[in-house]
C-alpha cells in the first residue's frame, strides 16, 4: 500500500453568521448590493449556503437565486442564478462579477422589474469561519477512507467543497491529496466530478467511498 | 439572592445516535480548545419561557464536552418585573408611555445584581434586555460580553430602545433571531436561531398507542385529515384567521382542525381571543379548541405527530419555533412568511408559506391535493432542522463564537 509522504490533515469547520449592513426590497437594490457587499457575505448566500442546505436537491442553489424565485417573483432569473456553478470559481472577484452580470443584464432588459418590491427583503449576510483540526490525518488509502466516513457534514464540506477558494484551483482536498500525495490521479478526477448539486453531503460521500472501495480493491 | 442553577445530565452519546458520530466528534473539537476557559449565561427567570426552557438543555450538553458553563439567573421585584414586561412589549411595538422611574427601577434592580452575580467569566452571555445593563459590571478589556435578544426588534418603541441601546452598543457583539431583527448598533450582529432538542418530550419519539390516546382523549379521528395550529390564544397568532382558512379548504376536502394552547384562565388577554375563537369555531364539531395544562410537552408533540398538516398562520412572530418542532417530525408546514418563519420554512423546499387567510387555505389544499410533494416537504423540513435548528447546533454556534472572540476574529 502506498504511503504519501505528507499526510492529509483532517479538520472541521463552523461558520458564524454575521448580519451586514445592507439589504434589497428589489432587483435593482439585489445588484447593488450585489455590487458592494464584503466577500465573506458572497461566500455566505453560494458556498455556504449550498454546504447548509445540501439536502435540497431540486432547485436550490444558493440564497440569491432563492430570493429572486420566492420574493421577487421573477422565475426567469432564478434560473439564471442558480446555474452558476460554484465548481466553475476559485476566486469571490468572479464569481461576484458573473452574479452582477446576470442580475445587471436582467434589470436593462426588463427595467419595470428591476424597481418592483419584492414579497421580503433579502439581508446580506457574511460568514466568519472557524476551522479546528479533528486530530487524525491520513496515510494511506485505507486511513484515508476511514477518516472520510467519520467527518462531520462541516468536515466533509470544509474539504470536499469550500477548498476550491483556499486551494484557488478547480479541485477539492480530498482529489488534490489523491492526485498529489498517493498518485492516483484518474480516482482523483472521478471524485472532483461527484456533482454537489444532485447529491446531498451523505450521498456524495456514499459515492466518494464507494470510489475509494473501487481503488482499493484493485491494489 | 441570584441563582445558580444545576441540571440533569444529558449523555452525548443520545444525541450521536440520532445525529451520528461525526456530528459528535466535531462538537468535541470545538470544545476542546475552550476546556478550562469559564463561561457564564445570564437571564431572568430559571423556569418558564423560551430562554429558560434553551438553557435547560444547553448547560448540560456543555457539562458533556468539559466546558466550564455556568447559568445565574437575576432577581427582581414585582415592579421591576412589570416594567420590563412593558419594555418586552414596546419593543415589539406595542404602545407604550415610557417614564423615568420605569427606567431607575429598571438600573436600580441591575445595580443590585451587578453585586450578587459573579460575572467575571471569560465568556458572558446576556439574555434578553432585563439584564442588559450588567455591562456595567464590566472592567475594561477584561473579558468578553455579548447580548443575546430572542425578541422580535423589527419596529421597536423608541425611546426604550434609545434607552437600551447605549447598554447594548457597549458589548462585544449581539445576536439576534433573524437579520430582521438587528439594529444599527456600532457592533457585531450575528445570527443566532433558537433550537430545539430532539430528545425532550415535546419533540421525542412516542408511542403510536400514547398518540391514538390522546387524539381519542380529544375526539379527533385518526382516521381524517387532522390540521392542526398549536400556539397560545393570542391575536397575533391569528386562529380565527386559521379557523377561516380551514373553512375555504373544507368545501374541497373533510378535514379536521385542532387549534391547542396553553390554558387562557391566567392570560386576561387569551381569555378574550378564546372567546373570539370560538365564537368564530360556532360550534362546527370538526374544530377542536384545546386549552391544554401550562406545560403538556408529550399532548402538544402527540398532536403534532398525529396531524396531516401543521399551520402556523401568525401575523408577527419572534422566530416561531413550533414550525421547527414540526418540521422536525416530518410534517408539512404551511406558515405566514413573518418573524423567523422564512428561515425555517424555505418556500417550496421545506414547507410553504403564505401571506393572508386566502393563501393559507390555498396552500393547504394543494398540499393535499399532492401528498408526495407534502411528504418530500417534511422530509427536507426534518433536514433542514438538524442542520440548522437544533440544541447540539446552538451549542455549536456559541463554542464558534467564543473560539471567533478569543482568536480576535
Amino acid at each position: 500500500m502506498i504511503n504519501a509522504e505528507t499526510p492529509f490533515e483532517f479538520v472541521t469547520v463552523s461558520y458564524l453568521t454575521r448580519i451586514g449592513n445592507q439589504s434589497a426590497g428589489t432587483l435593482a437594490e439585489l445588484l447593488t448590493g450585489l455590487e458592494h457587499c464584503s466577500d465573506a457575505s458572497i461566500f455566505h448566500h453560494t458556498f455556504q449556503t449550498l454546504g447548509s442546505h445540501h439536502f435540497l436537491t431540486e432547485g436550490f442553489s444558493n440564497d440569491f437565486a432563492q430570493w429572486v424565485l420566492a420574493d421577487a417573483n421573477r422565475d426567469d432569473l432564478a434560473e439564471q442564478l442558480a446555474a452558476l456553478d460554484i465548481r466553475d470559481y476559485v476566486s469571490i472577484a468572479a464569481l461576484r462579477s458573473d452574479l452582477c452580470r446576470v442580475v445587471g443584464e436582467y434589470c436593462k432588459a426588463f427595467p419595470h422589474f428591476a424597481g418592483q418590491s419584492a414579497l421580503e427583503r433579502f439581508y446580506f449576510c457574511e460568514s466568519t469561519e472557524v476551522t479546528v483540526p479533528l486530530g487524525r490525518s491520513a496515510r494511506t488509502l485505507d486511513e484515508f477512507r476511514d477518516g472520510i466516513a467519520h467527518l462531520s457534514h462541516a468536515g466533509f464540506y470544509f474539504h470536499f467543497i469550500s477548498s476550491r477558494l483556499r486551494l484557488q484551483l478547480q479541485t477539492n482536498d480530498f482529489s488534490h491529496w489523491l492526485a498529489g500525495g498517493l498518485g492516483l490521479a484518474t480516482l482523483a478526477d472521478t471524485v472532483n466530478r461527484i456533482d454537489i448539486y444532485t447529491n446531498t453531503l451523505d450521498s456524495s460521500r456514499a459515492k466518494l467511498l464507494r470510489l475509494i472501495d473501487r481503488e482499493r480493491r484493485k491494489a | 439572592m441570584s441563582e445558580t442553577l444545576a441540571l440533569n445530565r444529558i449523555p452525548l452519546e443520545d444525541y450521536a445516535r440520532l445525529l451520528g458520530e461525526g456530528e459528535i466528534e466535531e462538537l468535541r473539537a470545538l470544545a476542546k480548545p475552550l476546556r478550562g476557559r469559564s463561561m457564564e449565561m445570564i437571564n431572568s427567570t430559571a423556569v418558564g419561557g423560551g430562554v429558560a426552557e434553551i438553557l435547560t438543555r444547553l448547560l448540560p450538553l456543555a457539562e458533556e464536552l468539559d466546558l466550564a458553563m455556568q447559568w445565574n439567573v437575576m432577581t427582581g421585584g414585582e415592579d421591576f418585573f412589570e416594567v420590563t414586561k412593558s419594555f418586552h412589549n414596546a419593543l415589539h411595538g406595542a404602545p407604550y408611555h415610557a417614564s423615568q422611574r420605569d427606567f431607575d427601577i429598571f438600573l436600580a434592580y441591575n445595580e443590585r445584581n451587578r453585586a450578587k452575580l459573579p460575572l467575571d467569566a471569560e465568556f458572558v452571555v446576556i439574555h434578553d434586555p432585563q439584564p442588559a445593563a450588567l455591562i456595567d459590571a464590566r472592567k475594561a478589556g477584561s473579558n468578553h460580553w455579548v447580548w443575546r435578544c430572542h425578541i422580535d426588534l423589527s419596529h421597536p418603541h423608541r425611546a426604550v430602545w434609545d434607552f437600551l441601546e447605549k447598554f447594548v452598543s457597549r458589548y462585544d457583539g449581539a445576536m439576534f433571531s433573524s437579520p430582521e431583527f438587528s439594529q444599527q448598533l456600532p457592533i457585531p450582529q450575528y445570527l443566532f436561531y433558537p433550537a430545539i432538542d430532539p430528545l425532550s418530550e415535546k419533540n421525542q419519539e412516542l408511542d403510536p398507542e400514547f398518540i391514538a390516546e390522546v387524539l381519542a382523549r380529544y375526539q379527533i379521528d385518526p382516521q381524517r385529515t387532522i390540521l392542526t395550529q398549536i400556539s397560545r390564544f393570542d391575536r397575533l397568532k391569528d386562529p380565527v384567521g386559521v379557523i377561516r382558512a380551514y373553512r375555504i379548504v373544507k368545501r374541497y376536502f373533510d378535514c379536521q382542525l385542532v387549534l391547542a394552547g396553553g390554558s387562557a384562565s391566567d392570560d386576561p388577554e387569551g381569555a378574550i381571543v378564546l372567546k373570539e375563537v370560538l365564537r368564530e369555531a360556532n360550534n362546527d364539531p370538526d374544530i377542536k379548541v384545546l386549552e391544554l395544562p401550562a406545560w403538556a410537552p408529550l399532548e402538544v408533540n402527540a398532536l403534532q405527530r398525529a396531524s396531516t398538516i401543521v399551520i402556523q398562520k401568525s401575523l408577527r412572530e419572534g422566530f416561531g419555533l413550533t414550525v421547527s418542532e414540526a418540521l422536525w417530525k416530518k410534517k408539512p408546514v404551511v406558515a405566514s412568511a413573518v418573524g423567523g418563519i422564512p428561515i425555517q420554512i424555505i418556500h417550496k423546499h421545506t414547507g410553504l408559506l403564505s401571506h393572508s387567510v386566502e393563501g393559507t387555505a390555498y396552500q393547504i389544499r394543494f398540499l393535499l391535493s399532492h401528498p408526495e410533494i407534502a411528504v418530500k416537504l417534511g422530509e427536507n423540513g426534518h433536514q433542514h432542522v438538524k442542520e440548522n435548528f437544533l440544541i447540539t447546533q446552538k451549542l455549536k454556534r456559541y463554542l464558534t463564537l467564543f473560539l471567533s472572540m478569543a482568536r480576535g476574529s
